[in-house]
């Protein structure tokens, strides 16, 4: 009956329960859509599926049998592939090596040293035919192919491990409409052989289209599965959305001023990044930016900090129309950027809390000789773990060693010590516990009464209507339009960030 | 069409930059004194690039995977001092073992080759299993192999005296020649055979290219990651000392400082070559090209009477040109 039965699957990271008994199940030759917002658990149970996670709780039955998967070896082995937003190639091999990499046929048995080219050739040309993948040649180096046809050897690649079931992770993502109609035709054809596609996507209009269950999920729970045909794009954002709204969030008006910041058609030279935006914020405000994954917001703040480059596009701070080039533009106009990626861009593991806290100030701190002023220094980092309440031990520790709401503070402290007017949180709260959320809220707050501006992305709907003045909602690299927080809902974002998807 | 094809020349001319630029300095200097292309000139170049394309095709394996062996040049000297030790004629006055017999030449040589490819193992072993990035694992060898060796070279009776008086059988295969070809020619021609055979043809030329291109897409596969790594560093220890001993047999010598540098020549000649530092990328042809091409320059930039001074500026400016075009390739502005 189910090819696949995930049941009861559950999986804690540190401080968070990314899947809490969530049940999957696929038929064969069909298509299984796995719908959800950001971080309700799609990639996790993945993940779990093939081999990359393992699970807390829960059993996966392949074919009615128990398995245990633990690598992704063994995944592959008993016939589950999955397809990557991050395609698994070597660029610089061919089309047939890449294919069969790692299980090339040799000339003279398996033992034998030597590659067999005519029969990698040819299996390779009847497995390209039977896909009707006509205009890829064997032969062809991997980086002269375009995305799409990238994608078209990496199902190729699963169809040859026999696979019955292949995990496609947003792969129309970054297809044209002819691309993914394509790529519709292929996985039509994979089902017609029996093979079941469990599909991720945000496109609602793809997902009706090509798929003929779907499962739904929220906030790592499972909501329910059912057939395409009864679903309707309202229905399914309502049951993606559908939760209470048990965050709380400080109180507080905002006194909204004169305009801070405003960008004008921002464009990206690159065609799959953002096109045309703008945007204004104002003094006092907090503006928040909403939209799916991909919506290329993080591109467009890191372009508008001088981080990335945009082709097209002007700069306004105060009224004035300024130029900004990099990080260092930035900050002398004021700006300042939480990034997205904490540990990665944020903070500096092994150093301590006090280098983490004054080293985008740290030109503040030299004295006339042109050393560091270590006094000063001190001062400074003491002042800001009293104000922003940093639980470290001492201005020593090291920053790796405190929570991940504390170090987002410490950042924060950062950032303040520049004096900014015009703050750039992305997704400041993202791994954060309730508690620590709630501070950082505080703070956002306080920022904003003493009438600097704010723009903060976030994935968070409930944060995203609780904490803003104005919401603009971007979809697939465009502004999608502009809401203010307290007449709208979560339905009316959602569709707004599905826009010009699909 | 046309715009297309003027693309496709653009891009010619940006993958093949510092080739082109190098053989234009080719061209400069054969202007300059034309003397250099007579025959028996390019024969004594092409031998002097026999060892070291027998060196950078080591070198290349381990450049594939975007790592490099720092260690070659003192491998090449502990193989030619191996080797040289135990191949000196019977009337020699200085005998490194006076009272050895006539072993068959191939013995010593098998000695100093196993010894290479030991350490090259043990390179990559280091590499796969402690994570060492490739650059201080071969570091570290490259200090290990100089201190053995120098111990080694420095036993009595020897006392660190330069080992001479090489055997006419030995010797013949660095300096001899079969009618107007050279012996070592020959050697380099079926070596290089052999590795682009290796590189193409065969399950462990392809896991190389994989490991180096994308190692989790070839860990994802199921390719054996810690098994080819050690591999491709035995390869090229194995290779690196085959090169020290056609080093001593051609140079009718040896002393432990032998090879002292030629890691950084290999490298250069791999990256002028169009082998890419970043991994992947590298074809045989292309190291055997920019070996011969670097050798012309070097040779040719004497041969006009260029500074010796002068000479080392150029080629550190060839190789950090050659790097930069390179990383150009691969690198995009976000």
């Amino acid at each position: 009956m189910y090819v696949l039965e995930m049941d009861h699957v559950s999986k804690s990271f540190p401080g968070v329960k990314a899947l809490d008994d969530v049940t999957l199940k696929v038929r064969p030759g069909t298509v299984h859509a796995l719908m959800g917002e950001n971080g309700a658990g799609k990639s996790t149970l993945m993940k779990c599926l093939f081999g990359l996670y393992s699970m807390d709780e829960g059993q996966i039955s392949f074919n009615g049998q128990p398995v245990n998967i633990n690598s992704v070896k063994e995944a592959l082995a008993l016939g589950i592939s999955m397809i990557h937003q991050e395609l698994h190639l070597i660029p610089y091999r061919s089309v047939m090596e890449n294919i069969w990499l790692g299980r090339y046929p040799r000339i003279g048995g398996s033992k034998s040293p030597v590659v067999d080219h005519k029969t990698m050739y040819e299996m390779t040309a009847s497995l390209l035919k039977e896909l009707n993948l006509n205009t890829i040649q064997p032969t062809d180096l991997l980086r002269t192919l375009s995305v799409s046809k990238a994608q078209s050897v990496e199902i190729a690649k699963a169809v040859s491990y026999e696979s019955k079931i292949i995990i496609m992770d947003e792969p129309s993502s970054s297809l044209t409409e002819n691309e993914v109609e394509h790529l519709f035709t292929i996985i039509r054809s994979l089902k017609a052989r029996g093979v079941a596609i469990i599909y991720i996507s945000h496109k609602m209009e793809e997902i009706l289209k090509i798929s003929d269950e779907v499962t739904i999920m929220r906030d790592g729970k499972y909501v329910g599965t059912w057939p395409a045909n009864e679903l309707t794009t309202a229905t399914i954002i309502k049951r993606m959305v559908g939760r209470d709204l048990t965050h709380r969030f400080p109180s507080g008006e905002s006194t909204i001023g004169g305009e801070l910041l405003r960008i004008e058609g921002y464009t990206s030279p690159n065609p799959r990044s953002f096109k045309d935006v703008s945007l204004t914020l104002h003094k006092g405000e907090i503006l928040g930016i909403g939209g799916l994954v991909g919506a290329q917001r993080t591109e467009v703040m890191e372009a508008v900090f001088g981080l990335r480059l945009h082709s097209e596009g002007k700069l306004f701070v105060n009224g004035k129309e300024v130029v900004c080039n990099n990080a260092y533009d930035a900050k002398r106009l004021g700006m300042a950027l939480l990034t997205e990626e904490r540990r990665a861009t944020g903070i500096f593991p092994v150093l301590s809390v006090q280098e983490n806290l004054v080293i985008a100030n740290i030109n503040a701190y030299r004295n006339k000789n042109g050393l560091l002023n270590a006094a000063k220094m001190a001062a400074d980092t003491k002042k800001s773990i009293k104000e922003l309440d940093i639980k470290t031990p001492s201005a020593r520790t090291l920053i790796k060693s405190l929570s991940g709401g504390n170090q987002q503070k410490v950042l924060f402290a950062r950032w303040l010590l520049t004096v900014p007017d015009i703050l750039i949180l992305d997704e400041p709260t993202r791994g954060i516990d309730v508690g620590a959320k709630f501070e950082i809220y505080v703070i956002m707050r306080e920022l904003a009464a003493q009438g600097k501006g704010v723009i903060m992305i976030s994935s968070e709907m409930p944060e995203l209507l609780g904490m803003t003045d104005r919401i603009v909602v971007m979809s697939e690299g465009r502004v999608a339009g502009v809401v203010t927080s307290k007449e709208t809902n979560q339905e009316a974002i959602m569709e707004l960030a599905t826009k010009y998807v699909g | 069409m046309e715009m297309l094809n003027a693309k496709r020349v653009k891009q010619f001319v940006m993958d093949k930059a510092i080739f082109l630029v190098l053989l234009l300095l080719v061209i400069v200097i054969a202007i300059i004194n034309p003397r250099i292309l007579r025959l028996q000139v390019l024969r004594d170049i092409l031998m002097m690039s026999s060892t070291k394309i027998i060196m950078a095709l080591g070198m290349m394996f381990v450049i594939l995977t975007g790592g490099v062996d720092l260690g070659g040049g003192r491998l090449v000297g502990m193989a030619a001092v191996i080797s040289a030790s135990m191949l000196q004629t019977a009337d020699y006055v200085r005998r490194f073992y006076p009272d050895l017999g006539q072993v068959p030449v191939i013995l010593p040589i098998l000695l100093a080759v196993a010894v290479g490819t030991l350490f090259g193992m043990m390179n990559g072993l280091i590499v796969a299993k402690f994570k060492v990035p490739a650059f201080i694992a071969t570091l570290s060898s490259m200090l290990i192999i100089y201190g053995i060796n120098s111990i080694y070279f420095n036993m009595p009776p020897n006392n660190s005296q330069p080992i001479g008086g090489l055997r006419a059988d030995f010797t013949f295969l660095g300096s001899g020649s079969v009618g107007f070809v050279p012996v070592i020619v020959v050697f380099a021609g079926i070596v290089s055979i052999i590795v682009w055979f290796v590189l193409n043809k065969t399950v462990f030329g392809k896991n190389v290219y994989a490991v180096g291109g994308n190692p989790e897409a070839a860990a994802v596969s199921g390719i054996n990651i810690t098994k080819t790594l050690v591999g491709l560093f035995g390869v090229c220890g194995f290779l690196i000392s085959l090169s020290g001993v056609l080093e001593a047999a051609r140079t009718g010598g040896a002393t432990n400082n032998y090879g002292n540098g030629y890691e950084l020549d290999a490298i250069a000649s791999c990256v002028v070559g169009g082998v890419s530092t970043t991994g992947g990328v590298g074809t045989v042809s292309g190291v055997i090209a920019g070996v011969i091409i670097f050798s012309f320059i070097n040779y040719g930039l004497t041969f006009i009477g260029v500074n010796p001074y002068w000479q080392n500026i150029i080629k550190g400016v060839i190789i950090v040109s050659a790097v930069s075009f390179d990383i150009r390739k691969y690198v995009q502005k976000k």
